[in-house]
């Protein structure tokens, strides 16, 4: 039944025996440790899971492990770079675009592909580019404000 | 002081874990040999259990063992830790799984024990249990009237309580006398909290001490400590620690005691190793607490002027088939005691019957009845302003509390002798209006009308209370709360002046490490990074209530803020020993002790704490150390205040309501970090505003949950929202000594009416008036057909 999936995670690649039906997130917060990816949900719909896989935004709760074989993740421990925060941690901080931090991983990773496909949203684009997040706390006012924030300071 | 960082917008130290994946909530803990629970609901509202068959569930490899009610019949019933006051509460609370019979869709009936969640999982749908299914009601009136199927024998007609606050007769007499007298029934729907994080409990067991470890999603550790030992496990406090780690949310619903945290706990010891249940979604919507529920009838009588002279109030407050910890208390003390809002208004009546029904339990949300209060008492003005067709501004300024008599009193002993604090009401409407620039909005509103377009303003002028604290008042003889609810704080200046505060709140959002410490460096006069805050942890910090209620800052900052004054006075008399010099002329100042009028004759709070911990040389008889803590019992509670104004334009062909401004103006007493507080509001309003739109725990006829999924609860996207415009003016509380009053909720109570009352403007020259919530596209369109005439 088991099967090997190779991926490889923030940079490090993994070999690991996993059931078929075993999803991605677990994948990453049981076997490998990285407990950063929340879960919120169980019908895809909080978005508090969200990686990158091969550079786009996914649900990991919604891949499976099996399908990730050979992909490229990244989670939001891979976001920082040599102990420097990414931008858009930088602006989360700063603009208090968080307050239990629960969907903030998902949001991060969500609006780093936004970021990549479209480089000076308007603010209605980053709303509408969150449709699969959702954060219970902020209002999403200061979400929006701190993926303005990081947008600009990428672009200079 | 020299610079003071109360009131600056630092940003929160809780961050750098949160937004590097660092910062660990419940599930991402892990103990060596940790099993994994996974439990079996009710799939009946009402049903009587006639058996449970597990041995197919056992068999599954991988299955340690599967439990029933039966296998924990020793521990009693949940405590109700807050029943209503002076009124007999016939209280049912859950068992750890239920035995003999489930009163709502998804009760814990077995638990599976097995070596990982997926098996946990597969093992709970092998379970048979065979119901006896019964009848069901789900609509609060109709359990009361005669003939509904009855849920409790103690409760007969489903009636958990029967309460009441104000004056029966002086407010009947009152709207026999009134010009106008307006009646409407006002329902204010379910909700169901969703923070995104679920609940959780992890548990261990030492044989050897007989003690447990339970880690939890709460808000208020301290207190499930209490209650789990006390009243549900029967062993003294020491033998059981509670932690709650990152919490992810919780709005009220992680306040309380589950039957699953009690269940994990026994399991740890039954089964011998340590144990992790976490909840579905699912599982969430179904079994953690829902909000609100109540249905209303209301009657307001006025003079022609608009003065408003009396205000009568039924209300069915739905509690759910079994009680939750406070679940009495939200719709008596917090919601019947507000419902003079910010109104000089000389006749009140609340009747309350708290009503048992097939639903999941509802108890506290954010706001927590007062939302409940607030959205009548606005809802009740608009109404009357429409009936005498005057301005909705003016008819609340005609009616405010005026500036000038504070401490004010509710009339008829409403409040139960307590009096409002401090406010300025019209300073905050003056503020909304400017802000939005209200006349051209009504000639805007003019002139779409003309064009076919509906365009309509809201207002929503809001008192809260936060603090709910002052022991005597709330305690056992006055407002029925099992205790007092005072809180604690511990200071301790370190050898090298370093400070550790543990606080009894707990933070799961709201930012304490950064606040509290604001507070503590500006008192202390040291740097805000040497400032450490530690909580949520029954083992090192002292007892406390916990965090809801917006009482964090109001009772818990103010606990710190007195352990440090002590603190200070402390470090004077080692300051004035080491300058050799007498109490009397040494003061505190700037961090430093130094002699008065000769500044650099000093010592340095690090010398002193040091020379403190060191004792070598301290006055003559006094012990080692700068650490004090302090238990503070507030004289009074704290009312916050604003007013909040939303424009919208309601499309008549289908009914879509578009939020095109929301203002909000609030005063929440004094601030301690401004960014911190604009984002509760900015949350606080997201929240309300959905319920006004689009929020609705829906049950079929058959008590099944139609809205048990992020499916199919619409909590709003991003994109549902505007920005919001926030404004604020600042009326110091008098109670404490740091002015502050609480922000939490402000945001939820204010902005739910502003919203339901801009649709209404809009939708006025149809003749409507009122809808009830939440006020969707196809509410309102069936709403402009039946009165306005589609057209
Ligand atoms: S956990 Fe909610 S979308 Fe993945
Ligand atoms: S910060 Fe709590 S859910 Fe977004």
């Amino acid at each position: 039944m088991s099967r090997n999936v190779t991926v490889t995670v923030n940079q490090s690649e993994h070999t690991c025996e996993v059931e078929p039906r075993l999803l991605l997130v677990h994948l990453l917060r049981e076997n490998l440790g990285l407990t950063g990816t929340n879960i919120g949900c169980d019908t895809s719909q909080c978005g508090s899971c969200t990686v990158l896989m091969d550079g786009q935004a996914v649900k990991s709760c919604t891949v499976l492990a099996v399908q990730a074989d050979e992909a490229n993740i990244t989670t939001i421990e891979g976001l920082a770079q040599e102990g420097e925060l990414h931008p858009l941690q930088e602006s989360f901080w700063e603009k208090h675009g968080l307050q239990c931090g629960f969907c903030t991983p998902g949001m991060i990773m969500t609006a780093h592909d936004l970021l990549s496909r479209n480089p000076d949203p308007t603010d209605t684009e980053i709303r509408h580019g969150l449709d699969g997040n959702l954060c219970r706390c902020t209002g999403y006012h200061n979400i929006v404000t701190a993926i303005q924030a990081a947008a600009s300071s990428i672009r200079s | 002081m020299a610079t003071r960082i109360f009131g600056s917008s630092i940003k929160r130290r809780e961050d750098p874990k949160l937004i590097t994946g660092e910062a660990q909530y419940l599930e991402d803990i892990q103990l060596h040999g940790m099993v994994h629970a996974a439990v079996l609901r009710s799939p009946y509202a009402h049903a009587n259990i006639r058996s449970i068959n597990v041995e197919e569930a056992k068999a599954v490899d991988g299955v340690i063992g599967v439990f029933t009610g039966k296998d924990f019949e020793e521990l009693p019933a949940l405590p109700c830790a807050w029943q209503a006051g002076g009124v007999d509460n016939n209280a049912n609370t859950p068992r750890v799984l239920e035995i003999e019979r489930v009163t709502f869709t998804g009760a814990a009936v077995a638990v599976v024990v097995a070596e990982n969640r997926y098996i946990a999982q597969d093992a709970v749908g092998l379970i048979e249990v065979d119901y006896e299914p019964l009848p069901v009601v789900v609509d609060a009136e109709e359990a009361s009237q005669k003939g509904a199927p009855q849920l409790h024998e103690n409760a007969p007609g489903n009636i958990c309580m029967d309460w009441a606050c104000g004056q029966e007769e002086g407010t009947e007499a009152a709207l026999e006398e009134a010009d106008v007298v307006v009646k409407q029934r006002i329902k204010n729907q379910r909700l169901i909290p969703t923070p995104l994080e679920p609940r959780g409990a992890i548990a261990q067991y030492s044989p050897a001490s007989e003690e447990y470890t339970v880690w939890m999603t709460s808000q208020a550790p301290h207190v499930m400590r209490l209650l789990m030992t006390a009243f549900v496990f029967g062993i003294p406090e020491t033998k059981m620690r509670v932690i709650s780690p990152h919490v992810g949310g919780g709005f009220g619903s992680k306040i309380f005691l589950y039957p699953e945290y009690c269940l994990v706990a026994a399991l740890a010891k039954k089964v011998g190793r340590p144990i992790k249940w976490m909840e579905t979604r699912g599982e969430n919507y179904v079994a953690t607490t829902h909000g609100r529920d109540h249905i209303s009838d209301i009657e307001v009588g006025v003079k022609r002027d608009g003065t408003v002279t009396a205000l009568k109030v039924k209300t069915y407050a739905n509690l759910g088939g079994i009680l939750s910890t406070i679940a009495p208390g939200i719709p008596t003390t917090l919601y019947g005691r507000m419902l003079s809002g910010v109104y000089k208004i000389p006749n009140i009546y609340c009747q309350v019957l708290g009503v048992y029904t097939n639903t999941a339990m509802v108890d506290a949300y954010r706001g927590a009845g007062r939302p409940e209060a607030t959205y009548l008492v606005e809802r009740v003005m608009d109404l009357v302003a429409n009936e005498l067709k005057m301005d909705p501004s003016e008819l609340r300024r005609k009616n405010f509390i005026p500036a000038d008599a504070f401490p004010y009193e509710p009339a008829d002993d409403i409040l139960a002798g307590l009096k409002y604090d401090s406010g300025n009401y019209e300073a905050v409407l003056d503020r909304a209006l400017e802000v939005t620039d209200y006349k051209a909005f009504r000639q805007e509103q003019e002139k779409a009308r003309e064009s076919g377009r509906y365009l309509g303003v809201g207002f929503s002028s809001y008192i809260e209370v936060c603090g709910v604290a002052p022991s005597a008042w709330v305690g056992v003889g006055g407002q029925g709360w099992g205790a007092g609810l005072w809180e604690s704080a511990n200071v301790r200046v370190h050898l090298t002046g370093q400070v550790v505060v543990t606080t009894g709140t707990q933070p799961h959002g709201q930012g304490h490490e950064t606040t509290v410490a604001q507070v503590v460096a500006d008192e202390l006069g040291i740097p805000f990074e040497d400032v450490i805050v530690q909580h949520s942890d029954t083992l090192g910090t002292p007892f406390g209530y916990g965090t809801y209620g917006s009482r964090s800052a109001a009772v818990g900052a103010v606990a710190v803020y007195n352990s440090l004054q002590r603190i200070k006075d402390k470090a004077k008399l080692i300051g004035a020993h080491m300058l050799e010099a007498s109490i009397d002329d040494v003061i505190y100042e700037d961090g430093k002790v130094h002699v008065k009028g000769a500044p650099t004759e000093s010592k340095t709070i690090q010398e002193i704490a040091g020379q403190a911990a060191l004792a070598y040389d301290l006055p003559e008889g006094m012990e080692a150390f700068l650490d004090d803590t302090a238990y503070y019992d507030p004289p009074n509670c704290t009312f916050p205040f604003g007013t909040h104004m939303c424009m919208v334009e309601v499309d008549r062909h289908t009914g879509q309501v578009d939020i095109q401004r929301y203002v909000a103006v609030d005063d929440v007493g004094r601030v301690i970090n401004p960014m911190i507080v604009d984002g509760q509001v900015h949350g606080g309003i997201a929240q309300g505003v959905a319920q006004a739109l689009w929020e609705h725990g829906v049950y079929d006829e058959s008590g099944q949950l139609v809205s048990g999924s992020l499916l199919d609860y619409a909590i709003p996207k991003a994109s549902f929202l505007p920005s919001f415009e926030l404004d604020r003016t600042e009326t110091p509380s008098p109670v404490n000594p740091l002015g502050v009053k609480g922000a939490g909720e402000a945001g939820t109570i204010a902005s739910t009416p502003a919203v339901v009352n801009a649709v209404m403007d809009a939708l006025s020259p149809l003749g409507i008036t009122h809808i009830d919530m939440p006020l969707t596209a196809e509410r309102v369109w069936q709403a402009v057909q039946q009165n306005g005439n589609g057209g």
